[in-house]
C-alpha cells in the first residue's frame, strides 16, 4: 500500500489508507459513495460519513488500453465495479490488475490504493481476500 | 382526439469528418434539404435544435444562415438523446394544438477519439474514472456473463452493421469488415476492440413535422432518465445498490412508447438503435423487448436482425457505420426510418416496412424511443 503522507489523494475525503469513506442516510438506512450532502437514493439531507467495507466481489471489469482524456497514468489499467455486500453497494473503482486472465466476475477483491501519477494516489481494489 | 403528427420532409448532412465546415453550415444544409423535400411553400412556426456541444443559440445560428429566424428557436440538450428530445417537444406541441408545423434538427461537430465531457469532474479524468468506453466495456462484460455473449458475436454485430452501411451515402464508413478484422483491431477497453466502437464525428439531420394524419406518422416519442440505484448510470454518485436493479431507461421509454403507439414489439418491421458499441446493440434487443432476457445472441445468430430477417436492426449501418454526431444522431435515425417507410432506401430497403422504432441512450442515462408508422 502506498504511504499516503508522501503522496496526494486524487480527491480529498473519499478514502484513506484503510478504506473508502462513504455516506449513510439515517432516513432510508442506505449507504452511498462518495459521501454526499443529500442521500442519492432518497434525497434527504440526513447523511453522516460511514467507513465502507474493505472486502468485496468483482461485479464487472475492463482493462483500459487507450489513455482517456485528462489521465496521464499507465495503460493498460484495470477498471471495474466491485460489490460490497456488507454495505449493499456496488462501487466504481480502479483495479490493480489489468490481465484479463486474472479477472473473473464474482471473485474476491480487497481495498487498496494505487498511484495514478507521480505524486497522486487513488482508491483501488485488488484480487484476493483482505489480510 | 388529438391530431396526428406527420413527417413531411427529411434532410441530412452526411455524418463524417468535414474539415473546416462548421456545425452551423452542416445544419443549414440538412434544414434546407428537409424544407425542400416538404415542398416549396413550406413554413414552420417553431424550431427545436438538438445539440450537446453546439454552444449558445446554436439552432438560432443555423436558421440565421438561412434567413429563417423570427419564430421561437429552442436548443435541446439530453446527451445522446438530444435530437429525440427535440423531436418529442415538437411532436407534443403539435399534438397539443400549439403549432401546425415545426422544424426539428440536430447538429454536432465533435473532436476525434474518446469524448471529453463537462459531465465529469477534472479529478475523475485524472483518476482514469472518466473513460466513456470503459463504462461501455463494463456493460459489455456483464452482458457476456448474463447473456452468454461471445467476442465473436460482438464482432458479428459490427460485420452486420458495416455491411448495411456500404450503400448509405450519409455514412462515414462504407466498407465491409470481417469478424477477423474486427477482432484484430486494437483493444480499447476489454472486451471492446476499436472497430466495435462508434466514432464521435460531425453531421446534421432535420425533419419537418406537420399536423395531419397522412404519410409517415410520429406515433410516439418518449424519453426516460435513469432511476437511482444502478451503478452504470454514469452519474454521481460513484456507486449503485446491490439490490437496486431498476428497469433501465431504454426499457421504460420503450414501454411508454409502445403504449402510446398502441403496438407491441412484434409489430415492428425495422429498428434503428444506439450501437455506440457492439454490445450496446445486443443489450437494446433485450431492453426493447425484441427478445427475452438472455436471448440477444440467438436473435443475432439466427438472422432475425439482419437485412431480410424478421426485424432488421440498423439498416442504415447504425452508428458503427455512420459515426455519432451526438445532437444529430437521433434525428438521423428518424430520417432513415421515414425513408424506409416511404420505400426510398434502394439497396438497403427493408421491404414492406410499415412500423419502425428508433432508440438512443447516453450520458446521464437519458434514453429515447421514437415509433413511426405509415
Amino acid at each position: 500500500m502506498t504511504c499516503m503522507s508522501e503522496t496526494r489523494p486524487v480527491v480529498e475525503g473519499f478514502f484513506d489508507d484503510d478504506g473508502l469513506i462513504g455516506g449513510e442516510c439515517t432516513t432510508c438506512g442506505r449507504r452511498h459513495f462518495p459521501c454526499a450532502g443529500n442521500c442519492p437514493w432518497c434525497g434527504q439531507s440526513t447523511v453522516s460519513t460511514a467507513r465502507l467495507s474493505a472486502e468485496g466481489r468483482l461485479w464487472s471489469w475492463t482493462a483500459v488500453h487507450t489513455a482517456p482524456p485528462g489521465y496521464d497514468g499507465p495503460v493498460p489499467f484495470g477498471f471495474g465495479v466491485v460489490e460490497l455486500p456488507a454495505d449493499g453497494l456496488q462501487v466504481v473503482t480502479l483495479l490493480t490488475e489489468s490481465d484479463p486472465q486474472r479477472l473473473i466476475v464474482g471473485q474476491a477483491m480487497r481495498f487498496t490504493t494505487t498511484a495514478v501519477g507521480d505524486a497522486t494516489t487513488s482508491w483501488a481494489f485488488a484480487p484476493g481476500e483482505a489480510p | 382526439m388529438s391530431t396526428g403528427v406527420e413527417i413531411v420532409g427529411t434532410g441530412m448532412h452526411p455524418f463524417g469528418r468535414h474539415g473546416d465546415v462548421s456545425a452551423t453550415t452542416m445544419g443549414a444544409v440538412a434544414v434546407r434539404r428537409a424544407l425542400d423535400e416538404a415542398g416549396p411553400e413550406t413554413t414552420f412556426e417553431a424550431a427545436f435544435c438538438g445539440t450537446a456541444y453546439g454552444g449558445v443559440a446554436a439552432g438560432h445560428r443555423v436558421l440565421g444562415e438561412l434567413g429563417l429566424t423570427g419564430g421561437p428557436i429552442v436548443d435541446v440538450e439530453a446527451g445522446c438523446a438530444s435530437g429525440a428530445a427535440a423531436l418529442s417537444l415538437a411532436a407534443a406541441a403539435i399534438r397539443g394544438g400549439q403549432y401546425e408545423s415545426v422544424l426539428v434538427f440536430g447538429i454536432e461537430k465533435m473532436p476525434k477519439g474518446i469524448i471529453r465531457s463537462s459531465f465529469f469532474d477534472p479529478w475523475r479524468e485524472q483518476a482514469g474514472l472518466a473513460a466513456t468506453p470503459a463504462y461501455f466495456a463494463l456493460r459489455a462484460q456483464r452482458l457476456m456473463v448474463d447473456s452468454g455473449i461471445t467476442s465473436a458475436q460482438l464482432a458479428a454485430v459490427v460485420v452486420k452493421n458495416r455491411r448495411n452501411g456500404v450503400p448509405n451515402e450519409d455514412a462515414m464508413f462504407r466498407n465491409e469488415v470481417s469478424v477477423e478484422e474486427v477482432l484484430a483491431s486494437k483493444v480499447v477497453c476489454e472486451p471492446l476492440h476499436l472497430f466495435m466502437l462508434c466514432s464521435p464525428n460531425e453531421g446534421a439531420a432535420a425533419v419537418v413535422l406537420r399536423a395531419g394524419r397522412g404519410g409517415v406518422q410520429v406515433r410516439a416519442a418518449e424519453l426516460r432518465s435513469h432511476l437511482p440505484g444502478h451503478v452504470l448510470n454514469e452519474g454521481s454518485p460513484l456507486c449503485g445498490l446491490v439490490d437496486g436493479a431498476p428497469a433501465p431507461p431504454t426499457t421504460r421509454a420503450a414501454l411508454a412508447a409502445y403504449a402510446a403507439a398502441g403496438i407491441e414489439p412484434d409489430d415492428l418491421d425495422v429498428v434503428e438503435c444506439q450501437d455506440t458499441d457492439a454490445a450496446r446493440e445486443l443489450l437494446a434487443y433485450e431492453e426493447l423487448g425484441l427478445c427475452g432476457p438472455g436471448e440477444a445472441g440467438r436473435l443475432l445468430d439466427d438472422g432475425t436482425t439482419a437485412m431480410g430477417g424478421r426485424v432488421p436492426v440498423n439498416p442504415s449501418g447504425g452508428l458503427l457505420s455512420k459515426g455519432e454526431p451526438l445532437g444529430a444522431s437521433a434525428i438521423g435515425q428518424v430520417v432513415e426510418l421515414t425513408r424506409q417507410l416511404q420505400g426510398r432506401c434502394g439497396p438497403r430497403q427493408v421491404e414492406g416496412a410499415r412500423v419502425g422504432l428508433a432508440q438512443t441512450v447516453g450520458r446521464g442515462a437519458n434514453a429515447s424511443v421514437v415509433i413511426v408508422s405509415r
